[in-house]
Protein backbone atom coordinates (compact mmCIF):
# COMPACT_ATOMS: atom_id res chain seq x y z
CA UNK A 1 0.00 0.00 0.00
CA UNK A 2 3.06 2.54 1.04
CA UNK A 3 4.23 2.35 -2.67
CA UNK A 4 1.14 3.08 -4.29
CA UNK A 5 0.77 6.23 -1.88
CA UNK A 6 4.60 7.10 -2.58
CA UNK A 7 4.02 6.95 -6.27
CA UNK A 8 0.39 9.20 -6.13
CA UNK A 9 2.56 12.09 -4.41
CA UNK A 10 5.11 11.88 -6.56
CA UNK A 11 6.45 15.36 -7.53
CA UNK A 12 4.74 16.21 -11.23
CA UNK A 13 8.48 17.99 -12.09
CA UNK A 14 9.35 15.21 -14.49
CA UNK A 15 6.40 14.73 -16.27
CA UNK A 16 5.94 18.37 -16.78
CA UNK A 17 9.56 18.38 -17.84
CA UNK A 18 9.63 15.70 -20.33
CA UNK A 19 5.88 16.91 -22.12
CA UNK A 20 7.99 19.93 -22.40
CA UNK A 21 10.98 18.82 -23.78
CA UNK A 22 9.04 16.62 -26.01
CA UNK A 23 7.01 19.64 -27.13
CA UNK A 24 10.01 21.92 -27.96
CA UNK A 25 12.08 19.31 -29.75
CA UNK A 26 9.16 18.97 -31.93
CA UNK A 27 8.62 22.49 -32.84
CA UNK A 28 12.61 22.84 -33.86
CA UNK A 29 12.06 19.49 -35.61
CA UNK A 30 8.84 20.30 -37.74
CA UNK A 31 10.30 24.44 -37.82
CA UNK A 32 13.86 24.00 -38.91
CA UNK A 33 14.75 20.86 -39.87
CA UNK A 34 11.95 19.61 -41.77
CA UNK A 35 10.06 22.66 -43.10
CA UNK A 36 7.11 21.51 -44.56
CA UNK A 37 4.20 21.71 -42.50
CA UNK A 38 2.60 18.93 -44.81
CA UNK A 39 5.05 16.57 -44.01
CA UNK A 40 5.58 17.63 -40.38
CA UNK A 41 2.99 19.87 -38.93
CA UNK A 42 4.61 22.01 -35.79
CA UNK A 43 3.05 22.34 -32.53
CA UNK A 44 1.99 25.37 -33.28
CA UNK A 45 0.34 24.75 -36.23
CA UNK A 46 -1.30 21.94 -34.52
CA UNK A 47 -2.70 24.30 -31.84
CA UNK A 48 -4.13 26.93 -34.38
CA UNK A 49 -5.66 23.65 -36.29
CA UNK A 50 -7.00 22.76 -33.20
CA UNK A 51 -8.61 26.12 -32.27
CA UNK A 52 -10.18 26.01 -36.05
CA UNK A 53 -11.75 22.74 -35.55
CA UNK A 54 -13.54 23.59 -32.24
CA UNK A 55 -14.88 27.15 -33.51
CA UNK A 56 -16.92 25.09 -36.26
CA UNK A 57 -18.07 22.69 -33.25
CA UNK A 58 -17.75 19.63 -36.01
CA UNK A 59 -14.59 18.05 -33.69
CA UNK A 60 -17.01 17.70 -30.58
CA UNK A 61 -19.79 15.77 -33.37
CA UNK A 62 -17.01 13.52 -33.99
CA UNK A 63 -15.71 12.99 -30.63
CA UNK A 64 -19.62 12.33 -28.82
CA UNK A 65 -20.02 9.60 -31.88
CA UNK A 66 -16.48 7.82 -31.63
CA UNK A 67 -17.60 7.52 -27.90
CA UNK A 68 -21.34 6.51 -28.96
CA UNK A 69 -19.50 4.11 -31.25
CA UNK A 70 -17.18 3.05 -27.75
CA UNK A 71 -20.20 2.35 -25.54
CA UNK A 72 -22.36 0.70 -28.21
CA UNK A 73 -19.22 -2.17 -28.52
CA UNK A 74 -18.06 -2.52 -25.14
CA UNK A 75 -21.20 -2.88 -23.99
CA UNK A 76 -22.10 -5.24 -26.06
CA UNK A 77 -18.99 -7.10 -25.15
CA UNK A 78 -19.92 -6.97 -21.66
CA UNK A 79 -23.32 -8.34 -22.36
CA UNK A 80 -22.49 -11.07 -24.22
CA UNK A 81 -18.56 -11.65 -22.92
CA UNK A 82 -19.56 -11.63 -18.92
CA UNK A 83 -22.21 -14.29 -19.08
CA UNK A 84 -20.64 -16.47 -21.54
CA UNK A 85 -17.07 -16.40 -19.58
CA UNK A 86 -18.79 -17.23 -16.39
CA UNK A 87 -20.71 -20.03 -17.75
CA UNK A 88 -17.58 -21.20 -19.75
CA UNK A 89 -15.75 -21.09 -16.21
CA UNK A 90 -18.62 -22.84 -13.85
CA UNK A 91 -19.84 -25.39 -16.36
CA UNK A 92 -17.15 -27.60 -17.77
CA UNK A 93 -19.45 -29.38 -20.57
CA UNK A 94 -20.16 -25.48 -21.40
CA UNK A 95 -16.84 -24.59 -21.84
CA UNK A 96 -16.12 -27.84 -23.68
CA UNK A 97 -18.80 -27.17 -26.23
CA UNK A 98 -18.04 -23.65 -27.12
CA UNK A 99 -14.34 -23.58 -26.52
CA UNK A 100 -13.70 -25.22 -30.07
CA UNK A 101 -15.71 -22.66 -31.81
CA UNK A 102 -14.19 -19.62 -29.98
CA UNK A 103 -10.76 -20.80 -30.38
CA UNK A 104 -11.59 -20.70 -34.49
CA UNK A 105 -13.33 -17.32 -34.44
CA UNK A 106 -10.68 -15.57 -32.20
CA UNK A 107 -7.81 -15.53 -34.69
CA UNK A 108 -9.85 -13.55 -37.34
CA UNK A 109 -8.75 -10.05 -36.52
CA UNK A 110 -11.82 -7.46 -36.20
CA UNK A 111 -11.51 -5.32 -38.84
CA UNK A 112 -11.55 -8.71 -41.14
CA UNK A 113 -15.33 -8.65 -40.03
CA UNK A 114 -15.85 -4.73 -41.23
CA UNK A 115 -16.69 -5.90 -44.71
CA UNK A 116 -19.71 -7.76 -43.19
CA UNK A 117 -20.64 -5.51 -40.71
CA UNK A 118 -21.40 -3.02 -43.46
CA UNK A 119 -23.78 -5.77 -45.35
CA UNK A 120 -25.44 -6.71 -42.50
CA UNK A 121 -26.30 -3.74 -40.86
CA UNK A 122 -25.32 -0.81 -43.30
CA UNK A 123 -23.61 2.13 -43.14
CA UNK A 124 -24.40 3.02 -39.27
CA UNK A 125 -23.27 3.68 -35.46
CA UNK A 126 -24.27 0.19 -35.09
CA UNK A 127 -22.19 -1.46 -37.67
CA UNK A 128 -19.44 0.35 -36.48
CA UNK A 129 -20.22 -0.75 -32.68
CA UNK A 130 -20.29 -4.16 -34.19
CA UNK A 131 -16.80 -4.33 -34.95
CA UNK A 132 -15.49 -3.16 -32.09
CA UNK A 133 -17.75 -5.53 -29.99
CA UNK A 134 -15.88 -8.39 -32.12
CA UNK A 135 -12.61 -6.61 -31.10
CA UNK A 136 -13.37 -6.30 -26.79
CA UNK A 137 -15.61 -9.43 -26.47
CA UNK A 138 -12.42 -11.48 -26.46
CA UNK A 139 -10.67 -10.51 -23.53
CA UNK A 140 -13.53 -10.00 -21.30
CA UNK A 141 -14.72 -13.16 -22.29
CA UNK A 142 -11.25 -15.23 -21.94
CA UNK A 143 -10.33 -12.89 -18.36
CA UNK A 144 -13.91 -13.44 -17.36
CA UNK A 145 -13.92 -17.52 -17.49
CA UNK A 146 -10.24 -17.44 -16.41
CA UNK A 147 -11.15 -15.52 -13.16
CA UNK A 148 -14.33 -18.02 -12.71
CA UNK A 149 -11.65 -21.31 -13.27
CA UNK A 150 -9.21 -19.73 -10.42
CA UNK A 151 -11.53 -19.11 -7.57
CA UNK A 152 -9.53 -20.88 -4.73
CA UNK A 153 -12.04 -24.07 -4.01
CA UNK A 154 -11.58 -23.44 -0.64
CA UNK A 155 -13.90 -20.23 -1.04
CA UNK A 156 -16.48 -22.38 -2.79
CA UNK A 157 -16.56 -24.79 0.70
CA UNK A 158 -16.80 -22.07 2.44
CA UNK A 159 -20.09 -20.88 0.98
CA UNK A 160 -21.69 -24.11 0.78
CA UNK A 161 -21.00 -24.66 4.27
CA UNK A 162 -22.28 -21.82 5.11
CA UNK A 163 -25.59 -21.93 3.00
CA UNK A 164 -24.97 -21.26 -0.99
CA UNK A 165 -27.48 -23.75 -1.88
CA UNK A 166 -26.95 -23.92 -5.65
CA UNK A 167 -24.82 -22.64 -8.65
CA UNK A 168 -26.65 -19.58 -8.94
CA UNK A 169 -26.15 -18.35 -5.11
CA UNK A 170 -22.15 -19.72 -5.61
CA UNK A 171 -21.91 -17.55 -8.78
CA UNK A 172 -23.35 -14.77 -6.95
CA UNK A 173 -22.00 -14.42 -3.41
CA UNK A 174 -18.33 -16.35 -4.53
CA UNK A 175 -17.03 -16.91 -7.67
CA UNK A 176 -18.43 -13.64 -8.92
CA UNK A 177 -16.70 -11.59 -6.43
CA UNK A 178 -13.76 -13.56 -6.17
CA UNK A 179 -12.84 -12.81 -10.04
CA UNK A 180 -14.14 -9.69 -10.38
CA UNK A 181 -10.39 -8.48 -10.48
CA UNK A 182 -9.55 -10.70 -13.43
CA UNK A 183 -13.00 -9.38 -15.21
CA UNK A 184 -11.54 -5.98 -14.50
CA UNK A 185 -8.69 -6.51 -15.88
CA UNK A 186 -10.04 -7.67 -18.71
CA UNK A 187 -12.56 -4.43 -19.44
CA UNK A 188 -9.52 -2.79 -19.20
CA UNK A 189 -7.70 -4.70 -21.97
CA UNK A 190 -10.71 -4.15 -24.25
CA UNK A 191 -11.13 -1.17 -24.07
CA UNK A 192 -8.08 -0.75 -25.40
CA UNK A 193 -8.59 -3.15 -27.98
CA UNK A 194 -12.35 -1.42 -28.76
CA UNK A 195 -10.51 1.96 -29.30
CA UNK A 196 -7.87 0.64 -31.80
CA UNK A 197 -10.82 -1.19 -33.95
CA UNK A 198 -12.78 1.93 -33.68
CA UNK A 199 -10.50 4.09 -36.06
CA UNK A 200 -10.45 1.52 -38.04
CA UNK A 201 -14.46 0.48 -38.29
CA UNK A 202 -14.72 4.41 -39.27
CA UNK A 203 -11.94 4.90 -41.58
CA UNK A 204 -13.35 2.19 -43.29
CA UNK A 205 -16.53 4.47 -43.56
CA UNK A 206 -18.90 2.72 -41.55
CA UNK A 207 -19.76 5.75 -39.91
CA UNK A 208 -20.33 9.73 -41.17
CA UNK A 209 -18.72 11.22 -38.32
CA UNK A 210 -16.00 9.83 -35.91
CA UNK A 211 -12.82 10.86 -35.09
CA UNK A 212 -11.15 7.58 -37.10
CA UNK A 213 -13.60 8.75 -40.50
CA UNK A 214 -11.93 12.29 -39.87
CA UNK A 215 -8.67 11.38 -39.81
CA UNK A 216 -8.87 9.72 -43.57
CA UNK A 217 -11.55 12.65 -44.38
CA UNK A 218 -8.51 15.19 -43.43
CA UNK A 219 -6.03 12.76 -45.66
CA UNK A 220 -7.82 12.93 -48.33
CA UNK A 221 -7.86 16.58 -48.32
CA UNK A 222 -4.07 16.85 -47.60
CA UNK A 223 -4.68 18.61 -44.27
CA UNK A 224 -2.12 17.48 -42.47
CA UNK A 225 -2.19 19.85 -39.13
CA UNK A 226 -6.03 18.47 -38.85
CA UNK A 227 -4.72 14.89 -39.20
CA UNK A 228 -2.25 15.32 -36.48
CA UNK A 229 -4.89 17.37 -34.40
CA UNK A 230 -7.51 13.98 -34.36
CA UNK A 231 -4.76 11.86 -33.40
CA UNK A 232 -3.68 13.74 -30.63
CA UNK A 233 -7.07 13.99 -29.72
CA UNK A 234 -7.34 10.01 -30.02
CA UNK A 235 -4.10 9.46 -27.74
CA UNK A 236 -5.67 12.01 -25.11
CA UNK A 237 -9.34 10.69 -24.83
CA UNK A 238 -8.23 7.01 -25.08
CA UNK A 239 -5.63 8.19 -21.57
CA UNK A 240 -8.33 9.41 -20.09
CA UNK A 241 -10.65 6.32 -20.38
CA UNK A 242 -8.30 4.12 -18.91
CA UNK A 243 -7.58 6.71 -16.20
CA UNK A 244 -11.01 7.00 -15.45
CA UNK A 245 -11.34 3.25 -14.79
CA UNK A 246 -7.90 2.41 -13.13
CA UNK A 247 -8.99 5.21 -10.58
CA UNK A 248 -12.84 4.86 -10.85
CA UNK A 249 -13.11 1.09 -10.48
CA UNK A 250 -10.14 -0.36 -9.49
CA UNK A 251 -9.81 1.77 -6.42
CA UNK A 252 -13.63 2.04 -5.27
CA UNK A 253 -14.85 -2.00 -6.14
CA UNK A 254 -11.36 -3.62 -5.43
CA UNK A 255 -10.38 -1.71 -2.41
CA UNK A 256 -9.57 -5.50 -0.96
CA UNK A 257 -7.61 -6.68 -3.78
CA UNK A 258 -5.28 -3.61 -3.48
CA UNK A 259 -4.03 -4.52 0.26
CA UNK A 260 -3.95 -8.31 -1.00
CA UNK A 261 -1.57 -7.53 -4.01
CA UNK A 262 0.54 -5.41 -1.93
CA UNK B 1 -27.72 -31.41 19.84
CA UNK B 2 -24.25 -32.56 17.75
CA UNK B 3 -23.97 -36.26 18.46
CA UNK B 4 -22.38 -38.00 15.09
CA UNK B 5 -22.97 -41.69 14.80
CA UNK B 6 -20.08 -43.00 11.99
CA UNK B 7 -21.12 -46.61 10.95
CA UNK B 8 -18.67 -48.62 8.90
CA UNK B 9 -17.53 -45.86 6.71
CA UNK B 10 -14.90 -46.44 3.41
CA UNK B 11 -13.85 -44.28 0.98
CA UNK B 12 -12.33 -45.19 -1.84
CA UNK B 13 -10.48 -42.61 -4.66
CA UNK B 14 -9.43 -43.64 -7.71
CA UNK B 15 -6.49 -43.19 -9.20
CA UNK B 16 -4.51 -41.81 -12.09
CA UNK B 17 -3.27 -45.49 -13.30
CA UNK B 18 -6.92 -46.76 -12.85
CA UNK B 19 -6.50 -48.50 -9.72
CA UNK B 20 -7.80 -47.37 -6.34
CA UNK B 21 -6.35 -45.60 -3.01
CA UNK B 22 -8.38 -46.84 0.14
CA UNK B 23 -8.35 -43.43 2.18
CA UNK B 24 -10.64 -44.91 4.75
CA UNK B 25 -11.42 -48.29 5.41
CA UNK B 26 -14.19 -49.35 7.83
CA UNK B 27 -13.92 -45.97 10.53
CA UNK B 28 -16.77 -46.46 12.78
CA UNK B 29 -17.22 -43.56 15.50
CA UNK B 30 -19.25 -42.79 18.20
CA UNK B 31 -19.62 -38.88 19.56
CA UNK B 32 -21.66 -37.80 22.18
CA UNK B 33 -23.66 -34.15 22.52
CA UNK B 34 -21.05 -31.29 23.27
CA UNK B 35 -18.07 -33.59 23.14
CA UNK B 36 -14.82 -32.06 22.39
CA UNK B 37 -12.97 -34.65 19.82
CA UNK B 38 -10.08 -34.68 18.13
CA UNK B 39 -8.24 -36.53 15.38
CA UNK B 40 -4.44 -37.27 15.09
CA UNK B 41 -2.51 -39.66 12.72
CA UNK B 42 0.15 -39.28 10.55
CA UNK B 43 -0.65 -37.68 7.40
CA UNK B 44 -2.03 -39.98 4.34
CA UNK B 45 -4.39 -41.26 7.58
CA UNK B 46 -7.82 -40.08 6.06
CA UNK B 47 -8.68 -37.27 8.92
CA UNK B 48 -9.28 -34.49 6.39
CA UNK B 49 -11.34 -36.83 4.32
CA UNK B 50 -13.24 -38.27 7.42
CA UNK B 51 -14.07 -34.31 8.48
CA UNK B 52 -15.02 -33.34 4.96
CA UNK B 53 -17.76 -35.94 4.93
CA UNK B 54 -18.79 -35.40 7.85
CA UNK B 55 -18.99 -31.88 6.68
CA UNK B 56 -20.79 -33.22 3.08
CA UNK B 57 -18.14 -32.37 1.05
CA UNK B 58 -17.41 -35.58 0.12
CA UNK B 59 -19.15 -38.31 -0.06
CA UNK B 60 -18.27 -42.01 1.36
CA UNK B 61 -18.07 -44.87 -1.24
CA UNK B 62 -20.17 -46.64 1.67
CA UNK B 63 -20.98 -46.39 5.49
CA UNK B 64 -22.90 -43.68 6.87
CA UNK B 65 -22.53 -40.71 8.96
CA UNK B 66 -25.99 -39.44 10.98
CA UNK B 67 -25.69 -36.30 12.75
CA UNK B 68 -28.42 -36.11 15.84
CA UNK B 69 -29.82 -39.18 13.66
CA UNK B 70 -30.17 -37.86 10.47
CA UNK B 71 -27.85 -38.54 7.60
CA UNK B 72 -25.47 -36.06 5.70
CA UNK B 73 -27.01 -35.07 2.16
CA UNK B 74 -24.52 -32.28 1.63
CA UNK B 75 -23.23 -28.93 3.30
CA UNK B 76 -25.93 -27.87 5.77
CA UNK B 77 -26.66 -25.20 8.37
CA UNK B 78 -26.39 -27.55 11.34
CA UNK B 79 -22.34 -28.18 10.76
CA UNK B 80 -19.91 -25.87 10.49
CA UNK B 81 -16.38 -25.58 9.20
CA UNK B 82 -13.31 -23.65 10.08
CA UNK B 83 -10.79 -24.86 7.00
CA UNK B 84 -7.46 -25.19 7.36
CA UNK B 85 -6.02 -22.19 4.74
CA UNK B 86 -7.21 -19.48 4.99
CA UNK B 87 -11.38 -19.01 3.22
CA UNK B 88 -11.88 -16.09 5.12
CA UNK B 89 -13.48 -14.00 2.19
CA UNK B 90 -11.06 -11.09 0.95
CA UNK B 91 -13.75 -8.83 -0.85
CA UNK B 92 -15.60 -8.75 2.57
CA UNK B 93 -15.37 -6.80 5.70
CA UNK B 94 -14.90 -9.08 9.06
CA UNK B 95 -18.31 -7.90 9.52
CA UNK B 96 -19.37 -9.09 6.25
CA UNK B 97 -17.69 -12.37 6.62
CA UNK B 98 -19.61 -13.10 9.86
CA UNK B 99 -22.65 -12.38 8.32
CA UNK B 100 -22.44 -14.50 5.38
CA UNK B 101 -23.89 -16.97 6.85
CA UNK B 102 -27.33 -15.75 8.04
CA UNK B 103 -27.25 -13.59 5.02
CA UNK B 104 -27.70 -16.50 2.95
CA UNK B 105 -30.38 -17.55 5.52
CA UNK B 106 -32.21 -14.32 4.55
CA UNK B 107 -31.89 -12.12 8.10
CA UNK B 108 -31.90 -8.56 7.51
CA UNK B 109 -29.29 -6.38 7.47
CA UNK B 110 -29.57 -5.21 11.08
CA UNK B 111 -30.12 -8.53 12.30
CA UNK B 112 -27.46 -10.23 10.96
CA UNK B 113 -25.26 -7.91 11.63
CA UNK B 114 -25.73 -7.39 15.68
CA UNK B 115 -25.19 -10.84 15.80
CA UNK B 116 -22.16 -11.20 13.84
CA UNK B 117 -21.03 -8.33 16.28
CA UNK B 118 -21.63 -10.82 19.23
CA UNK B 119 -19.27 -12.97 17.62
CA UNK B 120 -16.92 -10.88 16.64
CA UNK B 121 -16.88 -9.56 20.03
CA UNK B 122 -16.29 -13.69 21.35
CA UNK B 123 -13.52 -13.43 19.39
CA UNK B 124 -12.33 -10.23 20.87
CA UNK B 125 -12.01 -8.59 17.09
CA UNK B 126 -14.92 -5.90 17.80
CA UNK B 127 -12.03 -2.80 16.82
CA UNK B 128 -11.55 -5.00 13.54
CA UNK B 129 -15.04 -5.23 12.44
CA UNK B 130 -14.87 -2.67 9.51
CA UNK B 131 -11.69 -3.97 8.55
CA UNK B 132 -10.70 -6.73 5.48
CA UNK B 133 -9.08 -9.87 5.69
CA UNK B 134 -5.72 -8.57 4.24
CA UNK B 135 -5.42 -6.29 6.77
CA UNK B 136 -5.50 -8.95 9.45
CA UNK B 137 -2.50 -11.25 11.24
CA UNK B 138 -2.65 -15.05 10.74
CA UNK B 139 -4.54 -15.72 14.17
CA UNK B 140 -6.46 -12.99 13.80
CA UNK B 141 -8.30 -14.22 10.40
CA UNK B 142 -8.71 -17.62 11.94
CA UNK B 143 -10.78 -16.09 14.72
CA UNK B 144 -12.72 -14.40 12.26
CA UNK B 145 -13.82 -17.71 10.46
CA UNK B 146 -14.24 -19.49 13.33
CA UNK B 147 -16.85 -16.26 14.73
CA UNK B 148 -18.08 -17.35 10.80
CA UNK B 149 -18.75 -20.96 11.68
CA UNK B 150 -20.06 -20.11 15.15
CA UNK B 151 -22.78 -17.24 13.67
CA UNK B 152 -24.64 -19.78 12.05
CA UNK B 153 -25.05 -21.57 15.13
CA UNK B 154 -24.26 -25.17 13.93
CA UNK B 155 -24.77 -28.03 16.60
CA UNK B 156 -21.63 -29.36 15.18
CA UNK B 157 -18.25 -27.41 14.20
CA UNK B 158 -15.86 -29.25 12.57
CA UNK B 159 -12.20 -27.72 12.58
CA UNK B 160 -9.63 -29.04 9.97
CA UNK B 161 -6.04 -27.89 10.96
CA UNK B 162 -7.26 -24.40 11.83
CA UNK B 163 -3.83 -23.57 14.00
CA UNK B 164 -1.35 -25.52 11.74
CA UNK B 165 -0.06 -22.26 10.07
CA UNK B 166 0.18 -20.52 13.25
CA UNK B 167 3.34 -19.21 15.21
CA UNK B 168 3.60 -21.71 18.58
CA UNK B 169 2.80 -18.68 21.00
CA UNK B 170 -0.53 -17.66 19.02
CA UNK B 171 -1.33 -20.90 18.80
CA UNK B 172 -1.26 -21.21 22.35
CA UNK B 173 -3.09 -18.35 22.73
CA UNK B 174 -6.06 -19.32 20.17
CA UNK B 175 -6.65 -23.23 21.73
CA UNK B 176 -7.09 -21.55 25.33
CA UNK B 177 -9.73 -19.64 23.58
CA UNK B 178 -11.64 -22.35 22.03
CA UNK B 179 -11.70 -23.83 24.71
CA UNK B 180 -13.62 -20.58 26.68
CA UNK B 181 -15.58 -20.58 22.88
CA UNK B 182 -16.41 -23.99 23.43
CA UNK B 183 -17.43 -23.50 26.85
CA UNK B 184 -19.89 -20.82 26.58
CA UNK B 185 -21.77 -22.04 23.47
CA UNK B 186 -21.26 -25.88 23.89
CA UNK B 187 -21.07 -27.80 20.66
CA UNK B 188 -19.68 -30.38 19.85
CA UNK B 189 -16.75 -30.05 17.99
CA UNK B 190 -14.38 -32.30 15.72
CA UNK B 191 -10.53 -31.16 15.47
CA UNK B 192 -7.99 -32.47 13.32
CA UNK B 193 -4.67 -31.75 14.39
CA UNK B 194 -1.12 -32.78 13.74
CA UNK B 195 -0.05 -31.76 17.04
CA UNK B 196 -0.78 -34.46 19.68
CA UNK B 197 0.01 -31.59 22.10
CA UNK B 198 -3.02 -29.65 20.81
CA UNK B 199 -5.18 -32.67 20.66
CA UNK B 200 -3.78 -33.56 24.56
CA UNK B 201 -4.37 -29.67 25.58
CA UNK B 202 -8.21 -29.60 23.75
CA UNK B 203 -9.97 -32.84 23.93
CA UNK B 204 -11.99 -34.76 25.82
CA UNK B 205 -10.96 -37.99 23.60
CA UNK B 206 -8.30 -38.32 20.99
CA UNK B 207 -9.05 -40.74 17.95
CA UNK B 208 -5.43 -42.07 16.88
CA UNK B 209 -5.72 -43.17 13.25
CA UNK B 210 -2.95 -45.11 11.43
CA UNK B 211 -2.39 -44.70 7.41
CA UNK B 212 -3.28 -46.74 4.20
CA UNK B 213 -5.80 -47.64 4.73
CA UNK B 214 -7.01 -44.45 7.23
CA UNK B 215 -8.34 -46.96 10.20
CA UNK B 216 -9.45 -45.94 13.93
CA UNK B 217 -6.53 -47.43 15.71
CA UNK B 218 -7.48 -46.32 19.22
CA UNK B 219 -9.94 -43.51 21.03
CA UNK B 220 -7.90 -42.61 23.95
CA UNK B 221 -9.90 -40.87 26.60
CA UNK B 222 -8.33 -37.67 28.27
CA UNK B 223 -9.22 -37.24 32.06
CA UNK B 224 -7.00 -34.91 33.15
CA UNK B 225 -9.39 -31.49 34.37
CA UNK B 226 -9.05 -28.12 32.82
CA UNK B 227 -7.31 -26.54 32.09
CA UNK B 228 -5.25 -27.97 31.75
CA UNK B 229 -1.25 -27.42 32.30
CA UNK B 230 1.01 -28.60 29.91
CA UNK B 231 4.01 -29.44 32.15
CA UNK B 232 2.08 -31.71 34.36
CA UNK B 233 3.70 -34.98 34.34
CA UNK B 234 -0.04 -36.37 33.62
CA UNK B 235 0.12 -34.39 30.77
CA UNK B 236 3.59 -35.02 29.63
CA UNK B 237 2.51 -38.90 29.95
CA UNK B 238 -0.75 -38.98 27.79
CA UNK B 239 1.43 -36.83 25.16
CA UNK B 240 3.80 -39.91 24.97
CA UNK B 241 0.93 -42.25 25.05
CA UNK B 242 -0.47 -40.80 21.97
CA UNK B 243 2.69 -40.21 20.13
CA UNK B 244 3.72 -43.65 21.03
CA UNK B 245 0.63 -44.69 19.25
CA UNK B 246 1.21 -42.47 15.91
CA UNK B 247 4.62 -43.68 15.65
CA UNK B 248 3.66 -47.56 15.92
CA UNK B 249 0.92 -47.13 13.53
CA UNK B 250 3.54 -44.95 10.91
CA UNK B 251 6.09 -48.01 11.12
CA UNK B 252 3.41 -50.65 10.55
CA UNK B 253 1.79 -48.37 7.45
CA UNK B 254 5.70 -48.47 6.30
CA UNK B 255 6.35 -51.93 6.49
Amino acid sequence: MSTIKTAEKRSPVYLVASITAAILVWQILADYVVRNAFILPSFTDACTALLALHGTGAIWVDVWTSLMHFAIGLLLALLIGVPLGICMGWFDRVNRFLDPLIEIVRPIPPLAWIPFAIVWFGLTDFSAGVVIFIGSVFPILINTYEGFRNVPRVFVEAGRMLGCRNSLSLIRYIAFPAALPHLAAGFRIASGVAWMCLVAAEMFGVSRFGLGQKIWWFYNLHQMDNVLVYMLLLGFIGLFIDYLFRYGIERSLLRWRIGEVN
Amino acid sequence: MGSVEITALTRQFAREDGGTVLALDTVSLSIADDEFISFVGPSGCGKTTLLRIIAGLDQATSGSVLVDGNPILGPGPRVGMVFQEYSLFPWRSVLDNVAFGLEMKGVGKSERHEIAHTFISLVGLEQFEKSYPYELSGGMRQRVAIARALANDPDLLLMDEPFGALDAQTRNKMQAELLSIWDRSKKTILFVTHSVDEAVFLSDRIVVMSPRPGRVRSVVPVTIPRPRDRTAPAFATLRRDVLGLIDESAKQAND
